[in-house]
């Protein structure tokens, strides 16, 4: 079957402290050795098999030590798969698991498809005949969840700006094939300097992607939280003070815009997504802003919802729609102001909303965020709370894809600069629209020979 | 239909209809293969007919050719013999994309092909028109032509190009007919109906013919082939002949005008030709409209024949009135007084759904009935050349009880068209380009023998000839490939002035030929004064030594996506599996897979509408009837 090895996180994020990548296939033991450092043993493969190791998952580029894990290796044929396996423990939540798994992409495995270990574990004669339905059920429920969760990630700008990558691409293509199959047209094709600067453009988009999205360091996804409460009530205080005692980690993908806006904040290892109006802090409302209907869609797509309200007056009405709003989703609640004089308390709150913990704060003194970034933490690890799985896997996906299609582009420049015969630059200006194409779930067909078509005069 | 008499005419084992480009191919594959075999044509004056352009060749098609005639077709001989120009184009583009084209004599290519069919031992070449086919339990067992005759045979190979209710358009006047003043053939349709084929529209156009006398060739560039000839046929080399030059002159504003004054006289823009006609070969009518900006359009005028004053106007095909097209033709330079001799006309011809057959060119529902050219909805005769011989080897390979031949993507041109065309179907007349072509750095024109002649041999076709000098140049090409990775140059100071006047950087340490050639400046040629053992190779072998050597990192990269698309190619699929009990396959993919019954696996993945879960729930299941099959005979 399929001769490339495969990895994929084998966990599930968050949920527990210890995190497993697992790689299956011939070159996993190779992959291990290029980037676990040992304490007692230099190379994983000079470890006795089922043993475990522990030492430092480095990457091999930059030398930087990635996270202190045990790792082991199993030979086949008595593995899961029946291929050559190695797994690695490392911390859980998410930073760890994630930046070694892109290490391992990196260095030579293939991200697993969905459901793709167990597929190679029947295929390979591992599973008995009788799950072979449970396999193929498991195969197309994971697609089809993975491909939602991976449209609904690329809506707007990101895949925008990929599509808009990949057109140059094909641009490209176009070009270099109509001179091909047209060689006798005076149509203008491209030169190689024309090639030079699109594919250095290229090159320098995908590298802000990089560097930006789906930097190594940088969390894309995280708890989705929606802060809501009425007016001055704290909840720029709020963002304000989380954001300044956790460095904001990112902001928003350059040159786009949109109404809403994320910030992603680090608290105790948790990746926190505050999703943010634009305005949120001048008119310090989001309801007013966006409308009730858009705050609900809002919500809709959150994780959590922290909502405030001010201790020293009494519930409103727009209070009562807050609260109805966070009882759909999972949710913590701040009584903002106790420094000034209380008219309610967590009492209030509790009759509308059992099940909810609720926080004593003061933004003025801080009072109770320390309460907060604990209670976040054990509603994390206690899997209260959880990002979607497949969000994380599509993001590593889709960095992954996004470095090969920039070791193409780089590939293609080169051959340009070597001033390369057609043939061979087209190879690689192929691959890339392809790994692109991949990010974006567009699949090659007609569309090149439609460009030719539509671009240029040509025919007989 | 009201006939004549039914007759018993005879019994064969092949028969073909028609005698274009497939249909020639086809019989002459099969009366190769040992078949007794019957050709019909409803005109013996227009066997192997080039109705436009005249040139055998070009992009992608030229390395249809180059296939065709590794297997042991004819039309690389027969181009060989009858060219009066030939050019390689796309000489700096590198060697995948290198392309032959040649033009040749028209009447030329039709006598002499006519001629090979009469000499062939197991071919019968008759006239007549096929008005039906015989069909018995879902198999075909012969033909009945407009006269009477009943023809018996277990295979029919169906190569009707344009001539099926043909209709020609001129300007306002349309009526029924053949290509190039042919008759149409207005019977068969019905026929294919009855049994459940059905049919769709397709057209193509051809521009005028003109009067080499009247045109003023002092205003026009003059376009010369090359001097080096590279022949079609590996059976040939060194060609040498006196070539005849094309022409090149341009459109201009006035003669746009005039098009764009008269589009409401082009049916194909009053909307009375409503069929698909190919996007690569728009009318003049269309370039001028689309491309509007453009100040001019390409003209190529070139020779049909040494015999004949008829020039062909590349670039001007219309379905604009008579009276247009005098006027437009006279706004070229070069052209003003010229006279026509044959008129533009666009064809609307009916041509089946690809999809119904299988990738040996049979109808997936009756058997032994093969379908192949331009009725399969591509275009060209090159790419109608090609399922001919496929369908005529695969014809043959039935009645010899054996496996068809199936060329896959990796493996040949061919194998692109014909699973492009059955298994993506098409909308418009199918062309072959280079961009069709995922492998085209393995599937270069120059080594279509080392990748196909031992196949046509091994099926009967190519013969021991072909088969032997094929042989003698692959052992040719791995013992120099050997020599050059074995001699080591040392670096003297002859050595490096040698290379610096090469442009190319010393050495410092003793370095094989190999590794030398893979230097973009030094080439094979260009060793030989430091390579001083080498032995006066063949010029095929050279060049394939170099292209090894020099695109080596390319091709091996290449070497292991084939290999990867070969084991899902590997995967068959047997055509009894009902896709709809297989739980996990989506709606839509269940639906496509059951109505397409596709052969392998890799050709399920090709098919719009199966996703890559698809295929990954296809592979379980398939593993899982394995094994319960196997678990079956350990209980028997």
């Amino acid at each position: 079957m399929d001769m490339n090895t495969i990895a994929a996180i084998a966990t599930a994020p968050g949920e527990a402290g210890i995190g497993i990548v697992r790689i299956s296939g011939k070159r996993a033991v190779e992959i291990g050795d290029k980037i676990f450092k040992g304490k007692r043993i230099s190379k994983l493969s000079d470890s006795k098999q089922r043993y475990l190791n522990y030492g430092y998952i480095v990457d091999p580029k930059s030398g930087e030590k990635i996270d202190e894990v045990l790792i082991v290796y199993m030979k086949e044929p008595y593995t899961y798969t029946t291929e050559d396996i190695v797994e690695i423990n490392c911390h859980g939540g998410i930073i760890s698991v994630r930046r070694i798994l892109e290490i391992v992409l990196e260095n030579g495995a293939t991200m697993a498809e969905a459901g793709e270990f167990t597929k190679r574990a029947f295929l390979n004669g591992r599973i008995d005949l009788s799950q072979a339905e449970a396999v193929i059920d498991l195969i197309s429920a994971k697609t089809d969840i993975s491909f939602n969760v991976s449209l609904n990630q690329l809506e707007g700008s990101l895949s925008k700006e990929i599509s808009v990558l990949r057109n140059k691409v094909l641009e490209m293509l176009a070009h270099i094939q109509a001179s091909i199959d047209f060689p006798e047209h005076d149509e203008e094709y491209a030169t190689y300097q024309q090639l030079k600067e699109n594919g250095e453009y290229i090159l320098l988009k995908i590298q802000q992607l990089l560097d930006t999205v789906y930097a190594g360091k940088i969390l894309r996804e995280g708890l989705k939280t929606v802060i809501l409460g009425k007016p001055n009530v704290g909840k720029s205080s709020l963002l304000n003070r989380v954001l300044r005692e956790n460095r904001s980690i990112v902001t928003d993908i350059p040159g786009t815009t949109r109404d809403i806006i994320e910030e992603y904040v680090n608290i105790k290892g948790i990746p926190l997504k505050i999703v943010d109006t634009a305005g949120i802090r001048e008119t310090d409302d989001i309801i007013e802003r966006i409308g009730v209907d858009r705050a609900k869609a809002l919500i809709d797509k959150s994780d959590l919802i922290i909502a405030v309200f001010d201790a020293s007056s009494n519930l409103t009405k727009e209070d009562m729609e807050i609260i109805k709003l966070a009882s759909y989703k999972k949710s913590i609640v701040l009584l903002n102001k106790t420094d000034l004089n209380n008219k309610i308390c967590s009492q209030d709150i509790k009759k509308h909303l059992p099940d909810t913990k609720i926080i004593n704060t003061s933004m003025i003194t801080g009072t109770g965020i320390e309460i907060l970034e604990n209670t976040l933490k054990d509603m994390f690890f206690t899997g209260e709370i959880k990002i979607k799985e497949d969000v994380i896997v599509n993001n590593v996906r889709h960095r992954d894809q996004l470095l090969k299609a920039k070791e193409n582009i780089e590939d293609a420049l080169s051959a340009v600069i070597s001033e390369l015969s057609y043939d061979l630059i087209e190879v690689d200006l192929k691959n890339c629209w392809e790994n692109l194409g991949q990010i974006t779930g567009e699949t090659i067909g007609e569309d090149l020979i439609d460009k030719i078509f539509q671009d240029f005069c040509i025919g007989k | 239909m009201k006939g004549s008499q039914i007759y018993d005419a005879g019994n064969f084992d092949v028969i073909v209809v028609g005698a274009g480009h497939s249909g020639c191919e086809a019989a002459l594959a099969s009366a190769r293969m040992g078949m007794n075999s019957l050709i019909l044509t409803m005109s013996l004056d227009s066997v192997a007919l080039m109705p436009c352009n005249p040139a055998i060749g070009g992009t992608g098609k030229g390395h249809l050719v180059r296939e065709i005639d590794a297997l042991g077709g004819e039309m690389g001989k027969n181009i060989d013999k009858t060219f009066i120009q030939s050019r390689m184009l796309n000489t700096s583009k590198g060697p995948a994309v290198h392309s032959l084209r040649a033009q040749a004599d028209k009447n030329k290519y039709s006598y002499s092909m006519k001629e090979i069919l009469e000499s062939e031992k197991n071919v019968t070449l008759k006239q007549g028109e096929v008005t039906g086919f015989l069909v018995k339990e879902r198999k075909v067992t012969g033909i009945i032509t407009r006269t009477g005759a009943r023809f018996n045979a277990k295979t029919v190979i169906l190569c009707t190009g344009t001539y099926l209710r043909g209709k020609i358009y001129i300007g306002e006047v349309n009526y029924w007919g053949g290509p190039n003043g042919l008759s149409p053939a207005m019977y068969l349709t019905e026929h294919l109906e009855e049994y459940g084929i059905k049919v769709r529209r397709f057209k193509t156009g051809t521009p005028a013919r003109i009067h080499m006398d009247s045109i003023n060739f002092s205003k026009m560039d003059i376009q010369p082939g090359d001097k080096d000839i590279v022949p079609f046929s590996f059976m040939n080399e060194n060609l040498t002949k006196d070539q005849v030059p094309c022409y090149l002159t341009y459109t201009n504003l006035e003669t746009h005008k005039i098009i764009m004054n008269n589009l409401s006289r082009s049916p194909m823009y009053t909307g009375h030709m409503e069929s698909t006609g190919p996007r690569y070969c728009p009318s003049i009518e269309d370039k001028v409209v689309r491309f509007s900006d453009k100040n001019r359009h390409q003209i190529f005028v070139e020779p049909e024949g040494l015999d004949t004053k008829e020039m062909y106007v590349q670039g001007m095909s219309t379905t604009l009135p008579s009276e247009v097209q005098i006027k437009m033709l006279r706004t070229v330079e070069g052209l003003e007084n010229v006279e026509i001799m044959r008129e533009a006309y666009a064809i609307e011809y009916d041509c089946i759904d690809p999809t119904t057959l299988k990738r040996s060119l049979e109808h997936k529902e009756i058997e032994g009935l093969f379908f192949a050219g331009q009725v399969n909805g591509s275009s060209g005769y090159e790419e109608a050349a090609a399922q001919g011989i496929i369908a005529g080897i695969n014809a043959s390979l039935k009645l010899q009880n054996k496996e068809p031949l199936i060329l896959d993507r990796s493996q040949a041109y061919i194998g692109v068209l014909i699973d492009d065309l059955v298994t993506k179907g098409t909308n418009e007349p199918y062309r072959m380009m280079t961009s069709r072509c995922e492998y085209r750095l393995t599937l270069r024109q120059d080594n279509a023998d080392l990748r196909l002649t031992e196949i046509g041999h091994s099926v009967g076709l190519a013969a021991k000839k072909r088969y032997e000098k094929m042989i003698t140049k692959r052992e040719g090409i791995e013992k120099e490939l050997e020599r050059l990775s074995n001699v080591k140059i040392t670096p003297t100071d002859e050595v490096n002035s040698y290379l610096k006047e090469l442009g190319s950087s010393p050495m410092k340490k003793p370095t094989s030929l190999y590794e030398l050639i893979k230097r973009p400046e030094l080439s094979y040629d260009n060793l030989h004064t430091i390579d001083k053992d080498r032995d006066n190779l063949l010029k095929d072998v050279k060049i394939q030594v170099e292209i090894q050597i020099k695109y080596e990192g390319y091709i091996d990269k290449q070497m292991k996506q084939i290999e990867q698309f070969k084991k899902l190619e590997g995967k068959k699929l047997s055509k009894k599996l009902d896709y709809s009990i297989i739980k996990g396959l989506r709606l839509e993919a269940r639906q496509k897979l059951d109505k397409m019954k596709p052969e392998s696996v890799g050709q399920a993945s090709r098919i719009s509408g199966v996703s890559p879960s698809d295929i990954n729930v296809l592979l379980v299941y398939l593993e899982q009837q394995r094994r319960l099959k196997s678990r079956g005979e350990k209980d028997d």
